[in-house]
């Protein structure tokens, strides 16, 4: 199921050098648990974003492994220092092999 | 068919063992996680916040936050769950704090579990029991 899925952050736009700033994060996905039985009382198989990753100027400020037990529609809220200007990365790791990705820039002064 | 005297308390204690063995796996399945995690370290109480909802109206999206002072990494799981993982936060170098927010899925009403993995190798623990009343109107 990887049809849909869209990935929505939230960061600021601008910061202070060094400010720890709070970053919220969303992306639309179904989170099949695989402990769910279809109409026929076929279990239907785990279908589930395994991992998110944030990164700054590609160094890590949140790595998160995930199970079938994180809600549909995951959503992740963190703190994250910004030294420099640059980008955040944002990415996940569908179990079917899609990996979905987002860039936010920040700029500072 | 017929049970002598001793074919039936043969029975009647495997039947017990049946029973009573469903518990502990359950645990032990959190132990076995923890000590996946830890490598088998020792794990002190407290030095980890967890908070969560004392009630959840609906399983299927808890609100948690995990929030562990000089953690490199924070573990969560629902010991009442099929399985009980739930996630692992792993902080970077540029984690701003060692805390995150997150929605989670509860079978049923349990102890959510949080283990923080301290820079200096040690290891905490803290847990917490969310009533869940799914369908239910606040109860």
């Amino acid at each position: 199921m990887a049809e849909g899925v869209r990935p929505r952050v939230k960061a600021p736009k601008s910061a202070e050098a060094g400010e720890v700033v709070v970053i919220k994060t969303l992306i639309s996905h179904k989170m099949e648990s695989g402990q769910r039985k279809d109409s026929d009382g076929n279990v239907i198989p785990q279908s589930i974003i395994h991992r998110f990753v944030c990164a700054f100027n590609g160094e890590t400020v949140l790595d998160v492994e995930m199970h079938p037990a994180i809600s549909t529609n995951p959503y992740f809220e963190f703190e994250a220092t910004v030294p420099e200007a640059g980008d955040f990365e944002f990415t996940w790791y569908d179990d079917d092999g899609s990996v979905y990705e987002d860039k936010k820039s920040v700029s500072v002064g | 068919m017929d049970f002598t005297r001793r074919e039936t308390l043969v029975i009647g204690g495997a039947t017990a063992v049946a029973v009573t063995l469903p518990m502990p796996a359950m645990a032990s399945a959190v132990d076995e996680k923890i000590n996946e995690f830890t490598g088998g370290a020792d794990v002190a109480e407290g030095g980890v916040e967890l908070d969560a909802p004392e009630i959840a109206e609906n399983g299927n999206t808890v609100p948690i936050e995990v929030s562990a002072e000089g953690a490199s990494a924070i573990m969560v799981l629902a010991a009442g769950n099929p399985t009980p993982g739930v996630a692992t936060f792993n902080f970077g170098p540029l984690a701003g704090a060692q805390r995150a927010k997150t929605r989670i899925r509860l079978a049923g009403t349990q102890d959510v579990v949080a283990v923080a993995k301290m820079a200096d190798g040690s290891f905490a623990k803290t847990q917490k029991t969310v009533k869940v009343t799914i369908g239910g109107c606040g109860g």
